[in-house]
């Protein structure tokens, strides 16, 4: 994970002695992501914690149809993808126009960058849909971690990435099943060309990376990198609204640092988001690809 | 992320991220069913019928460039054709002015001859006739002059018509059988 060093910035020993059970409380609550040692109380800096992605419910409380803040943005994504689609896509003409030109541009790269790069026209066109709406699902869904007044991915909470990592794990299943059960499940298993005696050691290995770890891979990495990239962007910019707001005199400066720093990854999380998108739709492709093939 | 675990285990006020709740499930899974559905059944269709307009069109558009092309080769085909009969109709029609030019040519001097002709022959009879009033005109003049002249030297007057004309007759007559035995012998010699 990409996040996962940071150093606890300067100040914290300063506030330490102050505040020292409050902050023991507090490192409790924010432990989960273990980024920032955080203190609590008035006019303290207060750091982001795992919390944020479990805001209050808003609709529905205590039925399994709870809307918290989160599922909005979701909502919201989702009729962004659609309306920015139906306008692409509403009157196609052969000359395109300007907004035809976006979504054109959009749905190739999808259809020529990943279905039929890896799959070929035939199977790529079968399984273009599922591609096309795990890769702009993805990337709507991540870009609103830095879109203002929004500031988180909805697929930074685990509904969305586990779904699509089943969605995924059941369509490359289904596409080797459908062409041929025997011969998926043997060359998923048994690879060709290794000698039958070391099947002991990998056909469980095989077994493990295939059935086990790619859902969860695809789950995880998705997850984690909207998870991170948040607790990151608020860290920055609430350290800057500490330093600028709170501390006294020379720590003021560290300010613009954190500033800079918050601005950099803003723009670092935009290429995450496509990334991340374009990943998890390539990584779907792929295990179709191996799913369909012949021989491995 | 070991980290985040355990203490997600320890700490029971913060949730585990990992575990989904099963609102976050059903939405995720109402979010991915709703842009499927749309991708599926509108965008993705109409970007393949979109595809394919485009390919029709350009292979629409190469078969008109075709049509133009072989349109265009026919005119040109057409102009030469026409620029040659054209050529060919113009040199006929010079041929045609040059031999009609050397006929009008040849009959205006056939014509500018006859007419010569005509007119030489018509003076020359002008001027036979005109000899012939001469001789006739000289003849009596001469007649009277002579035999005036006659009468005054002989003394005699010659009054006597009949006589006067059958002397000047004599006369001529004699005149004339000079002038053609003069002729034959001419002749005679020639």
């Amino acid at each position: 994970m990409l996040y996962s060093v940071v150093n606890p910035p300067p100040f914290v020993d300063a506030r330490a002695e102050l505040t020292a059970p409050k902050q023991e409380k507090a490192l409790l609550e924010t432990a989960v992501n273990l980024l920032v040692p955080s203190a609590t109380g008035d006019g303290e800096f207060h750091g982001p914690s795992i919390n944020e992605f479990f805001p209050d419910v808003i609709f529905f409380a205590d039925t399994p149809f709870e809307i918290n803040r989160i599922i909005l943005i979701r909502f919201l994504s989702v009729a962004v993808l659609m309306l920015v689609f139906w306008l692409g896509t509403r009157r196609m003409k052969v000359i395109p126009t300007r907004m035809q030109s976006i979504a054109e541009m959009g749905l190739d790269f999808v259809r020529v960058n990943i279905a039929e790069d890896l799959l070929g026209k035939k199977d790529g066109r079968r399984f273009l849909p599922l591609l096309t709406t795990i890769f702009f699902m993805v990337l709507f869904m991540n870009i609103t971690g830095i879109i203002p007044f929004l500031n988180i991915a909805g697929t930074s909470v685990i509904g969305v990435p586990l779904l699509l990592g089943v969605i995924s794990y059941a369509t490359f299943i289904y596409a080797g099943v459908k062409k041929s059960p025997a011969k998926f499940f043997r060359n998923s298993l048994f690879p060709p060309g290794v000698p039958p005696a070391l099947y002991i050691i990998v056909t469980p290995i095989e077994f493990i990376s295939t059935f086990l770890v790619r859902p969860v891979t695809l789950t995880l990495r998705l997850m984690m990198n909207m998870i991170v990239g948040h607790l990151l962007l608020v860290l920055f910019f609430s350290a800057t609204q500490f330093f600028f707001f709170t501390a006294d005199g020379g720590f003021k400066l560290f300010g613009a640092g954190t500033l800079v720093f918050g601005f950099a990854f803003t723009l670092f999380e935009v290429l995450i988001a496509v990334l991340q998108a374009y990943i998890f739709a390539l990584l779907t492709a792929v295990y179709i690809q191996l799913a369909l093939a012949e021989e491995h | 992320m070991l980290h985040a675990v355990i203490a997600a285990a320890t700490e029971e006020a913060a949730p585990n991220p990992l575990i989904p709740a099963v609102y976050d499930i059903i939405w995720s899974a109402v979010c991915f069913a709703v842009i499927l559905f749309f991708f599926w059944k509108y965008a993705l269709p109409k970007m393949q019928k979109l595809l394919d307009d485009r390919a029709e069109a350009i292979e629409g558009n190469i078969a008109k460039a075709d049509d133009a092309q072989r349109k265009a080769e026919a005119a040109l085909e057409q102009y030469t054709a026409q620029l040659v009969g054209a050529r060919a109709e113009a040199g006929q029609i010079r041929d045609q002015a040059r031999t009609d030019g050397q006929r009008i040519v040849a009959e205006h001097k056939e014509q500018a001859t006859s007419e010569a002709n005509r007119i030489a022959a018509t003076a020359k009879t002008q001027i036979e006739a005109e000899r012939q009033a001469a001789v006739v005109s000289l003849r009596s003049e001469v007649g009277t002059l002579a035999i005036d002249l006659a009468s005054g030297v002989i003394g005699e007057s010659l009054t006597d018509d009949a006589k006067a004309s059958a002397i000047v007759d004599r006369f001529l007559a004699e005149l004339e059988a000079t002038e053609n035995t003069s002729n034959a012998s001419t002749a005679g010699k020639n």
